[in-house]
């Protein structure tokens, strides 16, 4: 039978079983997981059915131990139910997960595996997360490529109800989750054919029922739990040869067999390799290549890692072997050895025990660590455990892949191996995330896969940046079957999407021989080999390589596409590559367009097709001198004046060398220094704000909205200028607290991204013409040198004593500076200058608690670190716990510092005579309620330090550990509207039940903005979202009433672009009152679908349609007979409609589903009508307006 | 009393007709404009520019910031299509087409050649009994020449034309050098009638901001002169049949308009003024008119005041206001 032939990723293939066997998923997002859930959802609301032709139902939760607990009730009353999960995820289901298997209940997860955090976050893959699940009962199947994945699917899905065992159906995250392969699909009848409906109905018949009742869940006691707990082993025993059978039978339908341990490798093999996961297809790559040079080795596939069964691993060990090596994907620190490995330890043991034993004696069995986090893992480290396993003592517990100068575990390997065959057509892609270069290279794959008889392999790699990201795609076709899961390394053809990579990356280091080179560049053929830098010039004449160029965003000016080459280069990719013929090339990426953009509009498809009819025309081929004529050189990754630790890690790391650095230049316990992004000169805007000092009315506006920190004033005396370069700009300070001052705004134009925020929040405008303000927009390049040399001047002028700046205005408060620069946050972000404003009033003194999100990557992801430092060395001090636990782990801050100050006085109390009564008295009676007396304290702290040091008594010393908490700390817990109204809320709801002085920033987003989209209990009813594609049905959430109900708790919610003093003034209150404080900040965001430039714009619109009140509920005042609750904006004065179709959020559902979104739309102003009416009511009822009753008491 | 006119070749129960306005948007507003007496209604125009706008909007919001960060790949959820352009617009004529009886015209609005044209195509496939063309175009080149401006005008009448069985109106500006000479080149390419004029939304400063402020001003009465001129120049000129537009606001302006020679009168900001029971006052007033005046039909008078019927022909062209002014004589 001929099956259909796609071309998809690992979590497409998962998504497509699960979704076709299943009727209950209950999801939660989660990287790199995330899309399989999306997936089923987008099935489900396309009106796609299972195999029994019935669309199953899908559920968001809110966090992933709710989708474990919705699962096992689902299960429980006789459902197919399924999840998709990963990491920290899969912890929070454990729990769940020991019931279900307990309870013998038929279930697939599927698992996109990724490391848990340790030391650090990471996103990336490694088996750390399946293997912690080890213990709960639940089998585990692995995949190693999209292919499996889906086979292996609906495998585990036929073995799970025979068994009763459930499993968790497991592939690399990323490796394979998101490597997109040409794969043959099963299809419908091959499912019916594997799923017994028997076995469903038998699944059924044990569902809880009212009409046949039974309990199950009980508590148990001492004296049968333990026996009640052996009833299981007989399924466990059967389990193997029921997975093998499944196997065998889908072997019958597709050809394609399974075993449970998939030997591949010479039957004489004496060296073999145990693994599980990508790296498999990898180690089966090179066995196949080490075969031909007459090596007997092999591997060993680890298909069903539980249950373990020892007889199928020993049976399918070739009877040879005299090393083995196993290789593990995680790490247990402190243990004998990785999980796989002692599996296999074990297993050869226990099977001497047995008189027709197959092995007489052990091998000799070694372990080792490869690919945390996704660490490439290439046939040349395969070659060199293979190589280990020849040696007489091969080192055990060695680690591959890194090099570790400390315990000295890593193998050596040689980097210049490389195995993969010629005809295998290899093209990397240098892209900006903006250009559009994956979703080409994603559409160039798919032709290639589905449109000719090459296999075809596409990887994307993207950088952590939110704003100006790079990409780099891998692409893989050929007439062979592709096992190589990693990344190229030695490229037939390159392209640089960017003119600004040549002098940034050593692009042609990937080069083979001969290679092609397409370059988008504005400079014509005749003229593009002058501007090449030297390192570039040299590989291209010694490498004999192809240049082509093209300038992609003069064809993109042309055809309307903007800011986007990736049907341009796409295009030229073709056109060079060959891999089909010109014209059918074209016809065929013509008809990918419109299968692409078609349901967007025929002006699309139009704009598309003209970008490829251009694009031919404009690319040519460059003659190549035959010397190398640049002197251009590649500049330094950061600056000659960067710190060592900058120089030595960081900028290794920037510049795309981490894999090289050894374990000794690696943290410990994690811990980074800040105040690092200023080293890392990204240069990623195209224009930048220049400062028109004649029209600057200096109000601050543009300093306080700039996401990044890189536009700032200073107010100073005019001395200062003495040595000024040529262009600094200055003009006399306007106001009358700083007479006779000199007054500057400057911009970091290397850090800027060219969001233009500033530009459309200055008011001021030139009065000759209006089209130019305070602030305009001009070319970064021949800005770069001179605004660097100005920026560096400006640093280095004073900042202004904190103690006279009236910190409540917009104006006083833009001249603290800011300690968190620079980050990595999307362009015109709108959760950044939130928290920047809050690291000026507070970061000398403020400790953060981010929960995990977009705000803990751009504040924590490496390379660089945004939190700064001011001079004195103070600044914020941040850690991220966990997404669900963030107001617990703030929590804990506050009580430590309380516990420490609290022992800190009583410290002071006992050495009162030594310190001296006045000093003491003063430390122990200051109340620091501002600047000035914050000031005051510190340096009665550094007396009371001097004081100490003198003191030779135990306490004396006590003191000193302590001293610094005697000055006032700021805690701060930030984070997400998915962790404060979904994941996070229970731990929040009890530490605003707590009295603690914490302050509680939400970032409301009104979505999942880190994971893509996600619908969160945020989310405005109309607005569309992942999960919510026919729009949010139902309201938002509204999280600042629940919280008012306790009256004890500060809140308030604020929108920066609808009043910025309100902002400013909210948050001073909240920090400024002596317990809980929750801020709820409207937060414009990229996941809007809004022009983010204007993103102030739609924040003012959500105010003044009522839809985001602002007010401030003041305990405080309560106490004092003052109006406790503050409704600061006006009565809504536009319809929601207007604010909501400035969003393609709210707009987008006018265009998929028109009659629904008249209707929420309609629904969504109810809404805002009741959520005005209802804090206006509370206001009065507060302020004892109504019934004469006096809320206040 | 006859009040039964032809316009575009429907025959209508009288000349009263609610020009495209956000009102024509709604079904029941149709519903009552039938019922309050309107012979014809005219729907809110299908922009060109809106359908391209949404089409690349959507585009460009759908993708960006997708493709640039491994936890994000992208923002929204795909649908699997989506509504853009001229559907919903169909849907909309179809969906009067079955709410009333009184004939519907669809507006069509654009200023290219295009895949735009396709759509009158599908308007008349959904059952618009006709389509008035409205083309909004501000020649700023200063290159380009009058006759290169109404050039467009009638590739886009001939494009529509061929592509459509249905009448078709055209909504002109008064802005061509030489009307007259302009009317006759559309008429010699089957326009079938004229609406006339199109009022353009003139900018506006905003001293606050410093910004151009486009704003919506509702027509006044004296705003129906410029067409009331030119249809009774027109009248009986050319073979195309006038809907007068702008600024008719009680029944004498509508009887004005018909004596001038309009087959139909237009309204758009009286009703968005009055509401739309005000046709029921206007066709009541015209009837007491009528009435009062012994007129027995609509016919009677339609172009009985044109420049060709009239006693002083002179008195609709230039000279017109020169007597104007002299026949001003201030009380000294």
């Amino acid at each position: 039978m001929s099956r259909l032939k796609v071309t998809i990723d690992g979590n497409n293939a998962a998504a497509y079983i699960a979704h076709k066997t299943n009727e209950v998923i209950a999801i939660y997002p989660i990287t790199p997981s995330s899309d399989m859930g999306e997936l089923a959802d987008q099935f489900s609301a396309e009106g796609k059915k299972n195999i029994w032709n019935t669309v199953p139902t899908v559920i968001e939760m809110q966090s992933e131990g709710g989708a474990a607990g919705a699962l096992h009730g689902a299960l429980q009353l006789g459902s197919l139910g399924t999840t998709f999960t990963a990491s920290q995820g899969l912890l929070l289901m454990i729990p769940n997960m020991y019931k279900i298997a307990g309870e013998l209940s038929p279930t697939v997860f599927h698992i996109a595996a990724r490391s848990l955090a340790a030391q650090a976050l990471s996103i990336f893959g490694d088996h750390s997360d399946v293997m912690s699940t080890r213990s709960t009962g639940w089998g585990l199947i692995s995949s190693n490529n999209p292919q499996e994945v889906m086979d292996l699917a609906l495998i585990t899905q036929a073995a799970t109800l025979e068994s009763r065992i459930p499993f968790l159906h497991f592939f690399d995250g990323f490796r394979t989750s998101h490597e997109v392969r040409k794969i043959e699909q099963v299809s419908d009848d091959d499912i019916r054919a594997m799923i017994n409906e028997e076995l469903i109905f038998e699944h059924r018949r044990r569902a809880l029922s009212p009409d046949n009742p039974v309990i199950r869940g009980t508590a148990q006691n001492p004296d049968v739990f333990f026996q009640g707990r052996e009833t299981v082993n007989s399924f466990y025993l059967r389990t193997p040869k029921i997975v093998q059978s499944a196997m065998d039978r889908f072997a019958k339908l597709t050809g394609r067999q399974y075993k449970l341990f998939d030997y591949v490798g010479s039957p004489e093999a004496e060296r073999v390799i145990v693994l599980m996961g990508s790296g498999a297809d990898t180690a089966e790559e090179t066995v196949d290549y080490m075969r031909g040079n007459n090596e007997d080795v092999g591997i060993l596939k680890v298909r069903m890692y539980r249950p373990f069964s020892v007889e199928h691993l020993i049976n399918a060990i070739p009877k040879n072997v005299k090393s083995i090596a196993v290789l593990d994907r995680t790490k247990e620190p402190g243990s004998i050895g990785e999980p796989l490995y002692q599996d296999i330890v074990t297993a050869f043991t226990e099977s001497l025990d047995s008189d027709n034993a197959k092995f007489k004696s052990l091998p000799t069995i070694i372990g080792g660590r490869y690919g945390l986090s996704s660490k490439e893992f290439t046939p040349a480290m395969v070659k060199a455990v293979f190589d280990e396993l020849k040696k007489s003592r091969p080192k055990n517990h060695f680690t591959v892949g890194i090099i570790d100068d400390v315990t000295k575990t890593n193998l050596e390997f040689d980097t210049e191996f490389d195995i993969e065959p010629e005809e295998t057509i290899r093209a990397m892609f240098f892209g900006l995330g903006a250009d559009g270069t994956v979703g080409a290279n994603k559409n160039s794959i798919k032709i290639i896969g589905e449109e000719t008889d090459n296999y075809a392999q596409g990887y994307f790699v993207y950088d952590s940046k939110k704003s100006g990201s790079r990409t780099t795609s891998h692409l893989r076709f050929g007439k062979k079957p592709i096992k190589s899961t990693y990344l190229i390394s030695k490229a037939n053809f390159i392209a640089c999407h960017q003119e600004v990579f040549l002098e940034k990356m050593d692009m042609l280091k990937y080069a083979i021989k001969g290679a092609t080179f397409l370059v988008n560049t504005q400079y014509p053929e005749d003229k593009v080999w002058d501007k090449l830098p030297k390192r570039v010039q040299e590989q291209i004449v010694e490498k004999k390589i192809k240049l082509f160029v093209i300038d992609g965003y003069k064809v993109a000016h042309e055809t309307g596409m903007g800011g986007r080459v990736n049907t341009i280069m796409q295009t030229c990719f073709f056109a060079i590559s060959g891999v089909l013929p010109k014209d059918e090339a074209i016809a065929k990426i013509k008809d990918a367009i419109k299968k692409t953009y078609g349901s967007k509009g025929d002006e699309v498809v139009q704009m598309n097709f003209n970008a490829v009819d251009k694009t031919v025309e404009n690319l040519h081929e460059v003659e190549i001198p035959g010397k190398v004529t640049s002197t251009i050189e590649m500049p330094p990754v950061v600056p000659e004046n960067a710190p060592d630790y900058v120089k030595n890690v960081t900028a290794e790391i920037i510049a795309g060398r981490g894999d090289w650095l050894p374990v000794s230049k690696m943290p410990i316990d994690g811990t980074f220094p800040t105040a690092t992004t200023q080293w890392e000169k990204r240069n990623i805007a195209t224009e930048v704000p220049v400062w028109d000092p004649e029209v600057c009315i200096q109000c601050g506006k543009c300093v306080n909205v700039c996401p990044h920190a890189t536009i700032r004033q200073k107010v100073y005396d005019p001395k200062l200028l003495e040595g000024a370069p040529e262009t600094f700009k200055a003009t006399d300070y306007r106001g009358r607290e700083f007479p006779g001052m000199k007054y500057t705004l400057q911009v970091a134009v290397e850090d800027c991204t060219g969001c233009e925020l500033c530009v459309e929040v200055c008011p001021a405008k030139n009065k000759k013409e209006t089209r130019l303000k305070a602030i305009n927009m001009h070319p970064q390049h021949p800005l770069r040198e001179k605004e660097r040399k100005n920026w560096d001047f400006f640093l280095n002028i004073p900042e202004i004593d904190r103690r006279k700046l009236k910190v409540d205005t917009i104006k006083g408060s833009q001249f603290l500076e800011p300690l968190f620069e620079f980050s990595g946050a999307c362009a015109a972000c709108g959760e950044t200058p939130y928290v920047k404003l809050v690291s000026q009033l507070y970061g000398d003194r403020m400790l953060v608690a981010n929960a995990t999100g977009c705000s803990s990557i751009y504040g924590g992801n490496l390379p660089t670190t945004p939190w700064a430092k001011n001079k004195d060395g103070r600044g914020p001090a941040w850690s991220n716990s966990l997404f669900e636990d963030n107001a617990e782990f703030g929590l804990g801050m506050r009580l430590s510092i309380d516990k420490n100050t609290e022992f800190a006085r009583e410290l002071v109390d006992t050495l009162q005579t030594e310190i001296g009564d006045e000093l003491a008295n003063a430390i122990l009676n200051a109340e620091q309620k501002d600047e000035a007396e914050i000031y005051e304290q510190r340096q009665r702290v550094e007396d009371l330090k001097k004081k100490l040091d003198t003191i030779d008594k135990p306490q004396a010393k006590q003191l000193l550990n302590v001293a610094n908490y005697l000055i006032k700390k700021s805690v701060w817990i930030m984070g997400g509207d998915g962790w404060a109204y979904d994941i996070g809320y229970g731990g929040l709801d009890h530490v605003l039940a707590s009295g603690k002085n914490v302050n509680i920033l939400v970032l409301d987003t009104e979505v999942y903005s880190n994971t893509g989209g996600q619908m969160s209990k945020a989310t405005p009813r109309a607005a569309v979202a992942k999960f919510a594609a026919s729009g949010k049905p139902l309201p938002k959430k509204d999280l600042a009433l629940i919280a008012m109900i306790y009256r004890d708790v500060y809140v308030a919610k604020i929108a920066m672009g609808s009043n910025d003093v309100h902002t400013v003034k909210a948050i001073i209150e909240a920090e400024k009152y002596d317990g809980p404080s929750l801020i709820i900040a409207y937060s414009h965001c990229i996941a809007h679908g809004i022009n983010m430039a204007k993103g102030m714009e739609n924040q003012k619109a959500a105010v003044d349609c009522g839809h985001w009140p602002l007010f401030r509920y003041n305990p405080d005042n309560r106490k004092e007979g003052k109006k406790a609750l503050s409704l600061d904006s006006k009565p809504p004065k536009i319809p929601f409609e207007k604010y909501a179709y400035m969003e393609n959020r709210f707009k987008m559902l006018t265009k998929s589903h028109p009659d629904t979104a008249k209707k929420l739309i309609k629904l969504a102003q109810q809404d805002t009508d009741y959520r005005y009416h209802l804090i206006e009511k509370m206001a009065d009822i507060l302020d004892g307006k109504i019934n004469g009753q006096n809320g206040n008491q | 009393m006859d009040l039964t006119t032809t316009y575009l070749g429907l025959k209508l129960i009288n000349p009263i007709v609610p020009s495209a306005s956000p009102l024509s948007n709604e079904i029941e507003n149709l519903k009552k404009m039938e019922a309050e007496g309107a012979a014809a209604v005219v729907l809110e125009s299908l922009f060109e520019e809106q359908i391209k706008h949404e089409s690349k909007e959507l585009d460009h919001y759908l993708q960006f910031g997708a493709e640039s960060f491994a936890e994000a790949v992208t923002y929204f959820p795909q649908a699997s299509e989506y509504r853009i352009g001229p559907e919903e617009y169909l849907e909309h004529i179809r969906m009067a087409k079955e709410a009333i009886d009184i004939p519907v015209i669809a507006s069509l609005n654009g200023v290219t050649v295009g895949g735009w044209i396709d759509y009158s195509r599908k308007m008349e496939q959904a059952g618009a009994d006709a389509l008035e063309l409205n083309i909004y175009y501000i020649p700023t080149n200063p290159r380009l020449s009058g006759v290169e401006v109404e050039n467009l005008y009638i590739d886009i009448l001939k494009a529509v034309k061929s592509a459509v069985k249905i009448p078709v109106a055209m909504k002109l500006s008064p802005f061509f050098s030489s009307l007259a000479h302009f009317t006759r080149r559309l008429d010699e390419n089957g326009v079938d009638g004229l609406v006339l004029f199109n009022r353009f939304y003139q900018p506006d400063i905003n001293l606050d901001e410093l910004e151009v402020a486009p704003n919506v001003i509702l027509s006044t009465p004296h705003a129906m002169r410029l067409p009331l001129r030119w249809i009774a120049i027109l009248y009986d000129k050319i073979n195309a049949d006038f809907a007068a537009t702008s600024g008719i606001h009680n029944a004498q302006d509508v009887i004005k308009m018909l004596m001038a020679g309009a087959n139909v009168t237009m309204m758009c900001s009286a009703l968005l003024r009055n509401g739309i029971s005000h046709i029921t006052t206007v066709l009541h007033g015209m009837k007491l008119w009528m009435e009062e005046h012994e007129y027995d039909s609509i016919n009677l008078m339609q172009g009985s005041m044109s420049q060709k019927n009239v006693a002083d022909p002179s008195s609709f062209e230039r000279a017109n206001y020169q007597k104007a002014l002299q026949s001003y004589r201030p009380n000294v």
